[in-house]
């Protein structure tokens, strides 16, 4: 589904992204971990386009087609979704207008009629049982207000309403309370189907006893320095990020 | 960064909606002001002696009158010698229904969307529409006639309701208030006059839609609007105009009455010309408008949502006199390209425990420049009085400016005065998240935009609000990549 092959990417000419390699196949949860400061956020940009980043050497592949020469509204459309780490408040615009407006931009995309009234409402409903979704926030202006939680609730909501073929949490974890994470990640494995795939990244193994990855990689320093199984989350729960530094410094060529 | 370029770029690309030109046989009067012209045009109109000297009186104002120096932009040169102040359709007749009325006429309306027939059917919303300087249509005036409300032409309520015009005529705009209002009084063409009698509630919105539709013809309203005790009235004034290469200078004034325990609650969407993306051609748009709360616990509300016109100059104010009385002004201003608003109001309290609440938001993209300009006065006997300010301002693209003066003034120490001003800029981190739900960039600063503006356009009447958030759009349409 998601190939990136060699990817680099620089912020205002400060190379942030260094060759990721990455492979996602339709059906798997990837979990991407590392240090603050290595590229998660950074990877998980470029991947949905934000024109700061500017992508000087690789390509990324998604269902075939050229993810890199799309614009961000239609990676979105093409079925990416990028649940931030930071979601922005915009005042004034109601959350349900702007989830309807979401859904039906992507519907015509892929040639479908606007979704009606009452589908949409009745899709609403049966996505808010789902995800244990707060119906009162759906009422509010999109994100103001919100506490840092129910911003990262909110996002998810999103991706349960538009149904992505891949979904990038952010560290949708860090601001969860406990029931919430428990409650989220339940979400999350509702929604993993054989058809759609997830990019999960976190910074706590906690996460991902819940939601169960198929694999597990470490970023570092705009690289993919180690990849394995959800043990490797276990490990580096123990150990940290240390005894990867090392082994890598000590791989890295001396400049 | 980039996303802004591109909004910048594309709305130099923007094109006015209502670009096109009815056809009406016009009776013109020569360019040109002087005593003559003003003897003309009361004599077209049949006007009563008192109304000739009130014009006549006006006259000599204006010509004593300088311009004003305050505001916050370059005032063009206006030619008053080269504007033709009087203009109206050739058969000028009274309508008894609208089968009656000139058919390009009504497509005219309804190129704009305003078919007059549906909104009698639909909306229930009495519709007086002037078309240039004569009033051509008036409807559901049977059913307001029963309460014994007045609707009509300003025409026609000097003829028929002298009594009530000659009392409150000049008694809230002096004619001396500012040399457009002067200029007004001498050569006004007509408007719309209200009457609300004692205890009625109007039942509808009751709505007027002016059009500026005469080469060369500066267009000069007067609406008078007074609501009796203990009364209701919603009002709503909406604007477009055809596309022209000459600037239009539109000088209307607005009075508003409200006696004790009433309340009057006007409000505006005004799309003139604004010119092209140089500003060539837009109309100048220097309106007076005040409301008094003379009475007791009366009220007094202005809404506007300001789109068009190359440069927009008004400030609606309310004079609070009696005592508890309330007055707000809810605005939203647009400038795009090189469009220039200089828009506020004036809150002037002078009764005890008098309120009043002003919210205001700029909206600035391309070379536009927007100035909120507001002034708070509170006068020694108004206990209590109590004044908030909310003034926000948004800038899209980094060659547009926001500009606030408030103006306070207080010489009572038991007053209250709150200002709070904010300006942002549309965030790219907004744009890229609505992007990255699907949404394109137009449609993002569409909502970022309305939404910003929604506490304005909620003091809209329903079918207001939303033609207020197309006006946005339009607008702002093809204003990103
Ligand atoms: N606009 C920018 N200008 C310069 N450096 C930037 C910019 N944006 C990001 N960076 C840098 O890129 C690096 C990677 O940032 P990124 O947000 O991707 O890290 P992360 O792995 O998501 O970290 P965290 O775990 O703290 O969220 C950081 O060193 C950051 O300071
Ligand atoms: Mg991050």
């Amino acid at each position: 589904m998601l190939n990136i092959k060699n990817l680099h990417a620089a912020v205002e000419g400060n190379a942030i992204l260094k060759g990721i390699n990455l492979n996602v196949k339709a059906g798997e949860v990837h979990a991407i971990m590392g240090p603050n400061g290595s590229g998660k956020s950074s990877l998980a940009s470029v991947l949905a386009g934000r024109e700061a980043y500017e992508v000087t050497e690789g390509s990324v592949d998604f269902d075939g087609k050229d993810l890199l020469d799309m614009s961000p509204e239609v990676r979105a459309r093409e079925g990416l979704f990028l649940a931030f780490q930071y979601p922005v408040e915009i005042p004034g615009v109601s959350n349900i207008n702007f989830l309807k407006t979401a859904v039906n931009e992507i519907r015509a995309y892929h040639g479908q009629p606007p979704m009606q009234a009452k589908a949409f409402l009745d899709m609403l409903k049966s996505k808010q049982k789902l995800m244990e979704f707060d119906a009162n926030l759906m009422n509010r202006s999109l994100n103001e207000g919100f506490s840092g939680g129910e911003k990262k609730r909110n996002d998810v909501f999103q991706m349960a309403m538009l149904e992505p073929k891949l979904a990038i949490m952010d560290e949708t974890d860090s601001g969860l309370d406990i029931d919430a994470l428990r409650i989220v990640s339940a979400g999350v494995n509702k929604l993993r189907g054989k058809d759609n795939a997830f990019i999960i990244i976190t910074h706590y193994q906690r996460l991902l006893e819940y939601i169960v990855p198929d694999f597990v990689h470490v970023l570092y320093n705009g690289r993919i320095v180690k990849s394995g199984t959800k043990e490797l989350a276990l490990e580096l729960e123990e150990k940290g990020y240390d005894w990867l530094k090392e082994d890598i410094r000590l791989e890295e060529p001396v400049q | 960064m980039s996303a802004e370029q591109d909004i910048l770029q594309e709305l130099a690309g923007r094109e006015y909606e209502f670009g096109f030109e009815t056809q009406i046989e016009m009776d013109i009067a020569p360019p040109g002001l002087n005593e003559d012209i003003i003897r003309f045009i009361s004599a077209k109109k049949q006007e009563p002696e008192w109304l000739l000297e009130w014009r006549l009186k006006g006259y000599q104002l204006f010509q004593k009158l300088s311009m004003p120096t305050w505001q916050n932009f370059k005032l063009p040169e206006v030619d008053f010698q080269g504007v033709s102040y009087y203009a109206a359709p050739k058969n000028k007749v009274k309508y008894n229904s609208l089968d009656e009325v000139d058919p390009e006429l009504l497509a005219t309306f309804a190129k704009l969307g305003i078919p007059l027939e549906e909104q009698k059917m639909l909306s229930g919303v009495a519709v007086d529409a002037v078309f240039d300087s004569i009033s051509v249509a008036t409807t559901f005036k049977t059913q307001l006639h029963e309460l014994g409300i007045i609707f009509c032409s300003f025409g026609e309520a000097v003829q028929e309701h002298p009594e009530l015009v000659k009392k409150y005529l000049g008694t809230v705009v002096p004619q001396a208030d500012n040399i457009y209002a002067a200029l007004n009084s001498a050569v006004f063409s007509d408007g719309s006059f209200v009457y609300i009698p004692k205890g009625v509630r109007c039942p509808m919105e009751l709505s007027t839609y002016f059009r500026i539709n005469a080469k060369n013809t500066g267009q000069f309203e007067r609406t008078l609007i007074i609501a009796d005790e203990g009364s209701y009235v919603s009002y709503l004034e909406g604007c477009t105009a055809p596309m022209r290469d000459e600037n239009q200078l539109h000088a209307a004034v607005v009075e508003l009455i409200a006696l004790d325990d009433s309340e009057i609650k006007y409000s505006t969407v005004q799309n003139w010309y604004p010119g092209d993306k140089d500003g060539k051609g837009g109309i100048y748009n220097f309106v007076t408008k005040r409301g008094i709360c003379k009475g007791k616990n009366s009220k007094i509300s202005w809404t506007q949502v300001e789109t068009g016109s190359a440069i927009t100059w008004k400030y609606p104010g309310v004079i609070l006199q009696g005592d508890n009385s309330i007055g707000e002004f809810y605005s939203v201003a647009v400038t795009a390209n090189k469009q220039v608003a200089d828009t506020g109001t004036k809150m002037i309290h002078i009764g005890k425990n008098t309120k009043s609440r002003i919210i205001s938001k700029g909206i600035s993209a391309g070379h536009g420049h927007n100035t909120y300009r507001g002034q708070v006065k509170v006068g020694p006997n108004a206990t209590n009085a109590r004044n908030f300010t909310q003034c926000d301002s948004l800038l899209i693209g980094d060659r547009c400016g926001a500009h606030t003066f408030p103006y306070i003034e207080s010489k009572n120490n038991t007053a209250m005065v709150e200002h709070e001003a904010t300006t942002s800029k549309i965030g790219e981190d907004q744009v890229f998240y609505l992007n990255q739900r699907g949404i394109d960039n137009e449609q993002a600063v569409n909502m970022i935009v309305n939404g910003y503006a929604k506490e304005v356009l909620n003091q809209l009447p329903m079918e207001f609000a939303v033609e207020a958030q197309k006006l946005l759009s339009i607008t702002l349409e093809g204003s990103v990549g």
